[in-house]
């Protein structure tokens, strides 16, 4: 039994590490699409040379970031087989074709048009392969859809029955796609991964700003990407807050537990801004607390009653500390980036955007932010559903496959030790890219590389240059 | 008698041409990782990874198609077969994402760029390995109890499927050499002649070997393919190879430069078929049939409404992305 709990322990651990790395390219990648796919849109519109060179400083790391979402998301697709075996047998009727509908909807076109994005300037229209790009950015958004879809469904199952060997059927595909926390989770979670690329985008700007304020690719980069969080941060506190309002209604275990309420309030909870939840104690040391204030987030009302975790067998307790501590680093971090956001504003207001260095330190800071937020959002949103893989129906401890707790560990030390080579290396290089200060003449993701790789099939004279992405190579 | 054409069947025929569009698509990418080392560092190198670079991540999600369509639509199959074969699928997973990263890393960083074409290298070869002892251990069978794996976590490691693995390796490898005799010219496309010759005598070698040692594994294998009168049928099959195999030879003696890819895709689908022979209707052989692993009708009804009208979508632009990619990727451009 003892071993048994090892193995479910470690291929928890593991997914939760895999994930984690896996999403951190995404949420780079879904916004970084959308970026470029403006960028070149301008540059079409507006004949301008400088977003021309910044779409095609940006397509190098978008490569880089794209391909390591790629081989990371492949782990993902496999390990729920591997290590959750019994979830898969039972859940993968109902989550099983919102997958296969992700990978026929949206792995597929982004793959397709992948190779035009980076490589096919020289060989298609500038219409055509703006298209491409539009194609690969929307390819981003569809997975978004499903793959959320899918995990909004074991946060909040709806719209199954349950079959005679236990497996979920599904019987309304439509409730089921659309259940009830997908909306607001696919509207946070899509306004992060535009946040956490404004955030890197306008840490760029900043870092090239700081050591040239003339550099024009800098400016523009920088101006767009803070107009991008001046009006997203608060969007993003606002779906927030409604998002924590469905979470309320759906799955209340977990907002006490983001909150840190152990205690029932019969009049009016106080929103405990720190403290250090004790999940063997059922309370919260050393809090400092405003009084009344989450019944007025919560409920719009000072005096609303407010359950506590006291209502809630312990067995069904979710880990209080990760899911409290994660949930104020986001909060936080939001609220870090809204007054960014601000100070954007007011400095652009005084016309100081380009020169306002504790401006520049600032965003600077604040370039890996989003990560951080969005990482933190996940965990509390997953540890939060603990102890249910499928909310209030299916065990964790139910879920796993019948493995030996070596065998989970030998995997879960490969990943470690190749996650961190090959990831760190791969930032490296996209951080590399990222030194270097955006230039006229910039060129794409195919220079360099002799051969040249657009070269050769079409003989050269039949490429009109001024087509040409990579002509300059 | 079941109906021939009922939804589990033909999601078990999507599956099989999921695993089949992977097999030859991603299979010449590999291929030609595993043939790394046997071109020069410098042009030679380029222009080989450069045929493929647009197209493989395209590849590569038909295997995210068949591993994803397994769960959708025989989850009780993927949730046996996968704990069964765990290590190799970890390996296998773990050498795609070096091979995966090595596309877009050896470029940015030159200073390194033999560790990563390592990379690109093994990361290939275990990834194929890996792939065919998934397939040998498969066919030669995991224990089952009740609706999970029963067996331990070694049980695939046995020299039928590491044959089975090799036969892979070098499939891949000719699969690989055919498409650089099609895609470049000059010095690449003879070195590739070279290599292709070799590695076709061996990979007939090697389905001989797989082929003769299948039926022996187990007795219902053995009726599937000698019974009368379906011998009649499978006795084709190996005919077929036959001829196949001698065409290929043939083919390359003669350099006519698209038909040794033709006569590898040929082969491979021949293989495909041959063990559609040996298998049907299990899933997991003589454990779990595909009606008994198939996911509920609401399931593969609502899949498949999906699948008729995206696939030859997707098949469409993935032909059209190939064709923006078309010809020779020679290094003339840069003379
Ligand atoms: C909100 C977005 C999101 C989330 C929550 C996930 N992914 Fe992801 N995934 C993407 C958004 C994405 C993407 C933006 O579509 C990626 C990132 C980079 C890329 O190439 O596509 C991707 C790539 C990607 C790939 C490779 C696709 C290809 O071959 O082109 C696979 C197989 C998965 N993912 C699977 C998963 C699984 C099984 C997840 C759940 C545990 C998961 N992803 C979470
Ligand atoms: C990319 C964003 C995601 C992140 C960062 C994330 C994070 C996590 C974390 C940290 C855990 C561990 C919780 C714990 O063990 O206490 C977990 C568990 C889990 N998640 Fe997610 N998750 C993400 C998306 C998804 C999606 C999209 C799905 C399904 C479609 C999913 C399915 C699961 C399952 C099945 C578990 C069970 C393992 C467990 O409970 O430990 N996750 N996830
Ligand atoms: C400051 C205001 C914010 C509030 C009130 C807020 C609220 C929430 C809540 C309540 C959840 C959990 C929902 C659930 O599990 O059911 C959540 C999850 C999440 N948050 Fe936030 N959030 C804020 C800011 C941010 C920021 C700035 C980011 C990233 C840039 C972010 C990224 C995420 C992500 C990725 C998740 C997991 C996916 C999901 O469940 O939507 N959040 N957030």
């Amino acid at each position: 039994m003892f071993d048994q709990f090892d193995a479910l322990l470690l291929a928890r651990f593991q997914f939760a590490f895999t994930v984690s790395f896996h999403f951190i390219f995404p949420s780079f990648s879904i916004g970084l699409a959308s970026y470029l796919a403006v960028l070149e849109g301008l540059w079409l519109w507006t004949g301008r040379e400088v977003y021309l060179n910044l779409f095609k400083y940006w397509l190098k790391i978008f490569a880089l970031a794209f391909a390591m979402g790629v081989v990371s998301g492949i782990v993902m697709s496999y390990q729920f087989g591997t290590n959750w075996s019994v979830f898969s047998d039972k859940a993968g009727p109902v989550i099983g074709p919102l997958m296969a509908y992700e990978v026929m909807t949206a792995f597929f076109l982004e793959a397709g048009f992948l190779g035009i994005m980076l490589f096919g300037m020289g060989r298609v229209g500038r219409k055509l392969h703006f298209a491409a790009t539009l194609a690969v950015a929307v390819g981003t958004f569809i997975s978004a859809f499903w793959i959320l879809s899918a995990n909004s469904w074991m946060q909040t199952p709806v719209g199954y029955g349950v079959n005679e060997v236990g497996q979920f059927v599904p019987q309304d595909w439509w409730a089921i796609i659309f259940n009830p926390s997908f909306p607001y989770r696919l509207v946070h979670t899509v306004m992060a991964a535009y946040l956490t690329t404004a955030l890197v985008v306008g840490g760029v700007g900043a870092w090239h700003l700081l050591r040239e304020c003339t550099n024009k690719g800098a400016r523009v980069m920088f101006s767009m990407a803070m107009g991008m969080i001046s009006v997203v941060a608060p969007l993003q506190i606002f779906a927030g807050d409604m998002h924590g309002l469905n979470t309320l209604e759906h799955q209340p275990a977990k907002v006490m537990a983001m909150e840190g309420h152990f205690q029932s309030h019969p009049d009016g909870a106080p929103l405990i801004l720190f403290g250090i939840p004790d999940q063997e104690a059922g309370t919260v040391h050393s809090a400092i607390e405003i009084p009344k204030a989450s019944s007025l987030i919560l409920k719009h009302d000072l005096n609303a009653p407010l359950k506590g975790l006291d209502t809630v067998d312990r067995a069904n307790w979710p880990y209080v500390p990760v899911v409290f501590w994660s949930f104020r680093i986001m909060v936080g971090l939001g609220f870090a980036m809204f007054a960014l956001g601000v100070l954007s504003l007011w400095a652009r207001f005084r016309s100081r955007l380009y020169d306002w260095r504790p401006l520049h330190w600032l965003a600077l800071t604040m370039g890996p932010a989003g990560f951080v937020a969005v990482i933190a959002g996940w965990v509390t949103t997953e540890v939060g559903r603990q102890p249910f893989t499928v909310y209030g129906l299916l065990m964790t401890a139910a879920s796993a496959s019948p493995l030996e707790a070596p065998a989970v560990a030998a995997s879960l030390l490969t990943f470690i030790v190749v996650y961190f080579i090959v990831f760190g290396a791969g930032t490296g290089y996209i951080l590399k890219l990222m030194g270097k200060a955006p230039h006229p003449g910039e060129t794409g993701p195919e220079a360099g590389r002799e051969p040249i790789r657009t070269a050769g099939i079409t003989p050269a004279p039949a490429i009109d240059p001024a087509r040409t992405l990579g002509a300059e190579a | 008698m079941i109906p021939v054409f009922d939804l589990p069947t033909l999601w078990a025929f999507v599956i099989a041409f999921a695993v089949f569009a992977y097999v030859v698509m991603d299979g010449f990418d590999l291929g030609i990782g595993i043939l790394f080392p046997f071109f020069q560092p410098g042009p030679e190198r380029d222009s080989a990874m450069n045929s493929v670079a647009p197209v493989w991540d395209g590849n590569e999600t038909w295997l995210v198609l068949g591993g994803g369509g397994l769960m959708a639509a025989f989850p009780l199959a993927y949730a046996i077969v996968l704990p069964a074969l765990y290590a190799p699928i970890i390996a296998m997973v773990l050498a795609l994402i070096f091979r995966g990263v090595a596309f877009e890393f050896r470029w940015r960083d030159p200073g390194h760029r033999r560790y990563w074409d390592f990379a690109f290298t093994t990361g290939s070869v275990v990834a194929t390995l890996a792939q065919g002892i998934t397939l040998g251990a498969l066919l030669q069978g995991i224990a089952v109890e009740g609706r999970s794996y029963a067996g331990g976590w070694w049980d695939w490691f046995t020299p039928f499927s590491l044959l089975v693995g090799i036969s892979l390796v070098i499939g891949y490898a000719l699969l690989g050499a055919t498409w650089l005799v099609m895609k470049t010219e000059g010095m690449v496309q003879n070195h590739s002649y070279r290599l292709a010759g070799k590695l076709a005598i061996g990979l007939i070698v090697c389905v001989g070997l797989v082929s003769a040692a299948t039926p022996f594994l187990n007795g219902a294998y053995y009726e599937r393919w000698f019974a009368w009168p379906q011998v009649l049928f499978t006795a084709q099959v190996p005919l077929l190879v036959g001829l196949c195999s001698g065409a290929l030879l043939v083919s390359l003696v003669r350099r006519w430069e698209y038909w040794p890819f033709l006569l590898t895709l040929g082969l491979f689908g021949l293989c495909l078929l041959g063990l559609g022979i040996s298998m049907f209707p299990y899933v997991v052989p003589n454990a779990v049939t595909i009606h008994e692993a198939a996911a509920p009708t609401a399931s593969l009804q609502f899949m498949l409404v999906g699948a008729s009208v995206l696939i030859p979508i997707i098949l469409a632009y993935t032909g059209y992305s190939y064709w923006v990619f078309r010809g020779k990727t020679g290094h003339e451009g840069y003379h």
